[in-house]
């Protein structure tokens, strides 16, 4: 990585990873990979299917443990053993397949788990209020009620509160698992808004998508993983599309990307 | 889950909306509620709807058939008392049901906990209450061991209370002995069946009920509209109160006719088996609606990965529903042996699981998970009670109703499936 890849405004990364090794058996899926996701940015992470990143974010959630490299969260070195502790930090994931309950209205879905309690009574009216405050700071203006079941919610706006239910919980990193993927046109205009809107608001966002389009449009940094190898990760600035797409297939791209040997050795 | 996945078209979202949330502002207009509601049966969601029909539709039939003895009051009170044991089986069914699991057991878990008090009662000469303890411990116990071979070893639940529906009738037989019976003649137990609350007192109770039922309604009312949250217009709720105050005087005032068969007797007043149904309704309501318990086992149901996700632990939520589902079998075993007096080695055997799980079913709870109350135990106990009842009442044949009542479960089941269908097609 010769380019310059931080910029002096960043300050301090929300996450760091660095020289994360993860493997299963004898396949290793992560190699030294290397990661900086700053509050208030975008930061896309882009590969090819099985590149790794799902690997990846689930390191980052605490479901696997990474097997070495450090692992740092708003500078400080952090070990994360469980979603539990990486959700005590402020690292909220929200997956592809959304874990919402069809059955439960969109209050219930963004509390599961965290209820509200007045001793041991739901504190419904508290997490009410709480809900429709997060919804409404997003700008989510799709939903007609907060007492509607999810199963009645489209594609977009599930999603939507499936984000919502990762902000509710004063997170500062959320990652969101190719959240446009099987999304219309409107919809995905409606969730990239608020993705934008999401590091807007001062969250650190990794944002995992294989649309091109989508990436350039939101994101602030972009970081290509090959092989579980970091090709790159730098300001958006400073890459072009076809230059993305090379470091997606091939793993470089002009002087950007792991080395040429390295990168042969990958080949075999 | 496969139907949550796929992504529906944008149709649904309003277009030009500027704010949101508006439906949880203008929800004021009856209309409107109206409309939403006729709105979710279409969708396929039926609620309580298939349950009321059937009561209604099925007295007006045996009403017609046998003007002379269905609706009398006496009629009423040994309805009751049939209604009491499947309605409490059922209630525990409902928390097994919820999280899409199944209990063949359920019915002879039954027979085995009434058997333990039995026994206790007339070998041991054990008092009333230890023995009614001890029959709910086993509940407990036999609940915990069905709970941990499904959550724990993960043996669907189907096979392990299908092994042990036969397991546990050796265990009644072992215990009450070949062609045995042991009779319950313990007056306090006796009287959950053969008693009868005090009119006056059942008058008081009825009134209370109204009362806390009204102020409970109002006062959410009240909190709702006052810190803006979403809620049902006030003539809706006006509506509901209406409609409880009216079942549980019309209940009460029919229960408290003199219906003793011969004169110079007095035979009035709500059997002690009511009061016991519907505390254990409030109670059962209460956990599953307003607990975090209870919006777990919903959450297990609807969507088990996004609940474990959300931190829930989902094997402790599979245990205990089987927990409850037994300790609420145990309770109901109680009651039918106080009813018929003795424990014999078929108790809870035949058609008493078969009873209840249709009575959850026709109550309106999902044998898919995630969709069911404690109060569609009641609704549907009473058809279930109202068929078998009236069927007595006819002299069938005992063919017929076992035909009969398959039937109406078959029924159930495929309404339910149907509604399933409607609804993932409507995106309900």
């Amino acid at each position: 990585m010769s380019a310059p890849t931080d910029r002096p405004e960043d300050g301090t990364p929300t996450l760091e990873l660095r020289g994360v090794n993860k493997s299963f058996g004898a396949i290793q899926v992560l190699h030294d990979v290397h990661m900086k996701v700053y509050p208030g940015q975008v930061t896309a992470l882009v590969g090819d299917n099985g590149a790794g990143k799902s690997t990846l974010i689930k390191s980052i959630a605490g479901i696997h443990a990474i097997d070495s490299g450090e692992f740092l969260f708003e500078g400080r070195p952090v070990t994360v053993s469980g979603p539990r502790e990486a959700a005590a930090l402020g690292i909220e994931i929200v997956y592809q397949d959304l874990a919402l309950a069809d059955n439960l209205d969109v209050v219930q879905n963004m509390f599961l788990g965290r209820e509200r309690k007045n001793g041991i009574l739901l504190d419904e009216s508290s997490m009410e209020e709480a809900a429709r405050d997060t919804l409404s700071k997003l700008s989510v203006r799709t939903l007609k009620s907060v007492r509607q079941l999810v199963s009645s919610l489209s594609g977009g706006q599930r999603q939507t509160v499936a984000i919502a239910k990762a902000v509710l919980w004063e997170s500062k990193l959320v990652v969101l698992d190719e959240p446009t993927a099987a999304l219309g046109v409107a919809q995905t205009r409606q969730v990239l808004d608020l993705v934008r809107r999401l590091a807007d608001t001062g969250h650190a966002v990794v944002f995992i998508s294989h649309n091109m389009v989508d990436v350039f449009e939101v994101s602030d940094r972009i970081a290509a993983l090959y092989l579980g190898r970091m090709a790159a990760d730098v300001p958006i600035s400073q890459v072009d599309r076809p230059q993305v797409i090379e470091l997606i297939t091939a793993g470089r791209s002009g002087n950007l990307g792991i080395a040429p040997a390295e990168a042969a050795a990958v080949e075999v | 889950m496969s139907s949550t996945l796929s992504a529906p078209t944008s149709a649904q979202e309003p277009g030009g909306a500027p704010s949101g949330f508006e439906a949880d502002r203008s929800a004021d207009s009856l209309g409107a509620t109206v409309r939403a509601y006729l709105d979710r049966v279409r969708g396929g969601d039926l609620g309580a709807l298939p349950a009321i029909l059937g009561i209604v539709v099925l007295g007006l039939l045996f009403f017609a058939l046998r003007p002379e003895t269905f609706l009398t009051p006496r009629n009423m009170a040994n309805l009751a008392d049939q209604a009491a044991p499947i309605i409490i089986l059922a209630m525990g069914l409902v928390f097994i049901l919820l999280l899409g699991e199944i209990d063949l057991s359920a019915g002879v878990v039954s027979g085995v906990c009434a058997a333990v008090m039995a026994k206790l009662l007339a070998d041991a000469g054990a008092p009333w209450y230890v023995s009614v303890l001890a029959a709910i411990v086993t509940g407990v116990v036999i609940g915990l061991f069905t709970g941990s071979l499904v959550g724990m070893i993960g043996i669907p639940s189907f096979v392990v209370t299908l092994a042990l529906f036969l397991g546990w009738q050796g265990f009644t037989l072992r215990l009450i002995g070949e062609g045995g019976t042991v009779p319950v003649r313990d007056p306090v137990i006796s009287a959950i069946s053969d008693r009868n609350v005090p009119v006056t007192l059942g008058w008081v109770l009825a009134l209370l009920t109204i009362a806390v039922y009204a102020a409970l309604q109002l006062n959410r009312f009240r909190v709702q509209k006052a810190r803006g949250l979403a809620h049902a217009p006030l003539a809706v709720v006006l509506v509901r109160i209406g409609v409880i105050a009216a079942v549980v005087v019309l209940v009460t005032a029919v229960l408290s006719v003199d219906r003793a068969p011969a004169v110079g007797v007095v035979l009035a007043g709500i059997p002690y088996a009511i009061p016991l149904v519907v505390l254990l309704l409030l109670f059962l309501t209460f956990v599953l609606g307003r607990t975090s318990f209870g919006r777990h086992v919903y959450a297990v149901g609807g969507n088990a990965e996004a609940a474990r996700r959300a931190g829930i632990n989902v094997t402790r939520i599979r245990v205990s529903v089987f927990v409850i589902g037994s300790t609420l079998a145990a309770i109901s075993g109680i009651v039918a042996a106080a009813r018929l007096g003795s424990v014999a080695p078929g108790s809870g055997g035949g058609n008493t699981l078969l009873y209840a799980v249709g009575a959850a079913v026709i109550g309106g709870t999902s044998l898919f998970g995630g969709r069911g109350r404690v109060r569609d135990a009641v609704l549907g106990g009473l058809v279930v009670a109202i068929i078998a009842n009236g069927l007595g009442l006819l002299g069938t044949e005992a063919y017929l109703n076992f035909i009969i009542t398959g039937g109406v479960l078959l029924l159930a089941a495929s309404v339910d499936a149907l509604a399933r269908r409607r609804a993932a097609a409507t995106g309900h």
